[in-house]
């Protein structure tokens, strides 16, 4: 009984602060709702699972979790560094890098950019990761099969965006570049690629999350004994709730650490765009 | 514009198809060639090319090899056979519609709540949009085991791993869609005097529909994939994700490529048929087919 | 030489609805130095012409010379600079930057461009703007930063399709009087398409006026108003009746009726 008034006072409590810093305007002061939001999450979710004493197989408490991220810090590091560091990277590097070269490639051929596109867009809505036991089977049980399906999962939507971004520039500046008489490298280089790189940043910003996915799913089909995935897949079956949520805390982390750098490379490469400017 | 980008797409298919011929007979020659010389075996260049094309264990299948499988496990065998790939497709699809359904229904109620109480855009959204950086399909294990230990097996975990992966999509999309009335339409309902509820069912509504479908395609996409691997980490004896990981146990790779193929018309389909219902209500609405 | 010599131009666009005859049997001698304005109303061809002219399209009949040689070798040599309806200014690009780019596209040297654009700023008085980003400047000052973009070449030609369409009318005066003045000082030759009639009269040496369905010409309106023109000579009997005979010109040409 207890612990539910505990728990309806805090529920009111934080509706209350929230709703009230709501009003608030500015950069960092309109982070106060959200921030307000999440710890009342947290601290009700505590609350009820020690009140309640729910067992560490349903539900772990906060404190919990906190617990373990803290002794098993050795452990959460390797992973982090065998799944993102190697997987994660190179898988996102490779593909995003063969997608932007293909999609340079079809430019020049508009046969071969009508016929791909279509495909294009019907392979990214396709459950590639399901390719994973494939890539072990050809690359082995280590990082490098994880990174091919990376590669695989951010390919399509780099090249479906960046052939849009390169059909971007308006038929205007491209009058413009042939008034100056430049050729099809100097319009690619001075003209289209600038232009294009909102929709290039659009295909990096949906692949960083792609990315970290990927890595962590495609360690469920097999993994040596180390990775953020194959960690979440053992210590689940283990029911050592604890340590699943601590390794998604950090791959949370990792994956916005990841997503917000990329936001800040687009802020100072697409600084001209009016998306950006206001 | 649709004709003439049947052509090329043709010709694209066609020469993938080819590549794909060319890929297997490269992948597949050296296993092929170690298992003749143990059976003391000569064969000429064409004798090879027919072996690495039809080995039951090839590194990469050929495309032949693929739909003959597909159709063996499809249309020869009966619908409830365990072994049937149109029973475990099944499985897998309903899962996802079921997903689908409940996170487009939360997506939508969650973008309606969104855009006419200021409080929650302004605490919730953030949330929202760093739901994404979780990797949500890492929660998989956790909500299966957790749920199991509830009672709740089979559709429900998957189809509400499937349900989060959805509502995002729906939500950002329809949020967009209905804020996306300019000023200068909301200004002439309001000379209308149009209450809140008007103003949602005739402008917001019928504008945010293309962001619907955009969000919705997405959606039933994210949902296929949120079935297939919460099939996974409790070893599940059915649904394509079970095929792919009984496939990869067992060293069966026809069995794995044919398991994604399925995926994939499967997702296909839902994506098409979604666009199919897009192109019925857009028309209606009087927009340009 | 003549700047531009046009026997028979003649240009067809396929459209859905069948053949578009936006140019018909045009004949036009431009001798250099001269600022020509073409004034008619929309879908005359004035803008194909330009268009043409810039070796932008492919003329379907009909020879046509730029400076001696054909389109395509005047766009090569670099023979004109062109300016567009909008200023069509790269966002990421200052302002000065933007000037330098033809002259980047050519190959020409860091040092000399950078102050050949200088040069060109300060002829259309934009100089103190040049670090500036386009979205930062007043629409008339981005129209002035693609006028100096277009004399970076320092080409003998200058073609300008309705540059000033977009802007008010008070500035579109002071922008008339600069390009006056800059004409003045540079003794180039303008081919400048435009719809209104104070403005082309206010401008020109000549006035070919055009008319639609087929695009043609219906007259050339000589306009010799003196070489020092403030902008008060717009109230003068002379303007006038340049004028009325301009809109004698568009009304004969072209029936709302049709």
């Amino acid at each position: 009984m207890n612990t539910v008034l505990l728990g309806m006072a805090i529920l009111v409590l934080g509706a209350f602060l929230v709703v009230r810093l709501a009003r608030l305007e500015g950069r960092v002061l309109s982070l106060a709702a959200p921030l307000a939001f999440g710890a009342t999450l947290i601290l009700l979710w505590e609350v009820l699972v020690v009140g309640f004493a729910v067992p560490m197989a349903l539900m772990p408490a906060p404190s919990a979790v906190a617990a373990r991220m803290a002794m098993s810090s050795h452990l959460l590091a390797q992973d982090f560094a065998q799944t993102f560091l190697k997987a994660v990277l190179a898988g996102y590097a490779i593909g995003c890098g063969a997608g932007f070269a293909m999609a340079l490639l079809v430019d020049r051929v508009p046969f071969l950019r009508r016929g791909l596109l279509p495909i294009g867009n019907l392979v990214a809505a396709l459950p590639v990761v399901g390719i994973a036991p494939i890539m072990v089977m050809w690359f082995g049980f280590d990082w490098q099969s994880k990174a091919a399906v990376v590669v695989a999962m951010t390919f399509f939507p780099m090249l479906v965006n960046t052939v849009a971004g390169l059909a971007a520039a308006g038929s205007l500046e491209r009058d413009l570049m042939r008034s100056f008489a430049a050729n099809h490298r100097q319009t690619l280089l001075k003209l289209r690629l600038p232009a294009a790189l909102p929709f290039i940043f659009t295909a990096l910003k949906i692949n960083a999350p792609l990315a970290l996915i990927g890595a962590i799913v495609a360690e469920f089909f097999g993994s040596p004994t180390t990775g953020m995935g194959f960690r979440i897949a053992t210590e689940a079956a283990k029911l050592a709730l604890d340590m699943v949520w601590a390794e998604i805390i950090v791959a949370a982390l990792a994956g916005s650490a990841f997503y917000g750098l990329v936001v800040l490379i687009e802020r100072a490469a697409t600084f001209w765009h009016p998306s950006i400017r206001s | 514009m649709r004709d003439s980008a049947a052509l090329p797409v043709a010709v694209v298919s066609l020469g993938i198809a080819a590549l794909w011929y060319l890929a297997a007979i490269g992948l597949n020659w050296q296993v092929v060639a170690d298992m003749q010389t143990r059976a003391g075996a000569t064969p000429d260049f064409g004798a090879m090319i027919t072996l690495t094309l039809s080995h039951s264990r090839p590194l990469l299948p050929a495309p032949h090899q693929i739909i003959e499988e597909l159709w063996r496990s499809t249309m020869t065998l009966p619908i409830t056979s365990r072994r049937s790939l149109v029973h475990h497709a099944w499985i897998t699809l309903s899962a996802a519609l079921v997903g689908f359904g409940m996170g487009s229904a939360l997506g939508v109620l969650l973008a309606v709540a969104i855009v006419h109480v200021r409080a929650l855009e302004r605490s919730l959204m953030p949330w929202i949009i760093a739901s994404q950086a979780v990797p949500v399909l890492a929660l998989a294990p956790i909500v299966i085991v957790a749920l199991g230990a509830l009672g709740m097996t089979d559709l429900l975990p998957k189809a509400i791993i499937s349900a989060y992966l959805c509502f995002f999509p729906v939500t950002i999309g329809m949020v967009k869609g209905l804020s996306a009335p300019d000023a200068l339409s909301r200004d002439l309902l309001r000379t209308y005097s149009a209450t809140p509820a008007q103003i949602f069912w005739r402008l917001r509504v019928p504008t945010s529909l293309p962001y619907l479908f955009a969000g919705l395609k997405v959606a039933v996409a994210a949902a296929v994939v949120g079935a297939i691997v919460a099939e996974l980490p409790t070893g599940a004896q059915a649904g394509l994700g079970a095929r792919l990981l009984a496939g990869s146990y067992f060293g069966q790779t026809i069995q794995i490529w044919s398991a994604l193929f399925a995926a994939a018309i499967v997702s296909a389909s839902l994506v098409g048929a979604l666009s199919l219902a897009e192109r019925l209500v857009v028309r209606r609405m009087g927009a340009r087919a | 030489m003549l700047a531009i010599d046009a026997r028979g131009l003649s240009l067809v666009f396929t459209t859905r609805d069948g053949p578009v005859q936006a140019l018909s049997d045009i004949h036009l001698t431009v001798a250099p130095g001269e600022f020509i304005s073409l004034i008619g109303p929309s879908g005359c061809g004035k803008t194909s012409l330009l268009r043409v002219i810039a070796d932008l399209e492919s003329p379907t009949g009909g020879t046509l010379r730029v400076n001696g040689a054909t389109p395509e070798d005047a766009r090569l040599r670099r023979d004109y600079g062109y300016v567009f309806q909008a200023p069509a200014l790269l966002p990421w690009r200052s302002i000065e930057a933007n000037v330098m780019l033809p002259l980047e596209i050519m190959g020409m040297a860091k040092a000399e461009r950078r102050d050949r654009a200088q040069r060109q700023l300060a002829l259309v008085n934009l100089a103190d703007f040049a670090r500036k980003f386009p979205w930062q400047l007043s629409g008339g000052m981005q129209q002035r930063a693609s006028i100096a973009r277009a004399l970076a070449f320092d080409p003998q030609l200058l073609l300008m399709d309705e540059p000033f369409g977009a802007l008010d009318e008070i500035v579109r005066d002071h922008l008339n009087e600069q390009l006056l003045t800059l004409w003045g000082k540079t003794r180039k030759t303008v081919m400048f398409v435009t719809h209104s009639i104070p403005e082309a009269v206010f401008l020109s040496t000549r006035i070919v006026v055009m008319s639609p369905r087929p695009g043609r010409i219906h007259d050339i309106i000589d306009c010799d108003l003196g070489a020092d023109r403030p902008l008060e000579i717009r109230e003068t009997p002379e303007f006038l009746r340049i004028a009325q005979r301009v809109r004698e010109g568009l009304r004969a040409g072209h029936s709302y009726e049709r």
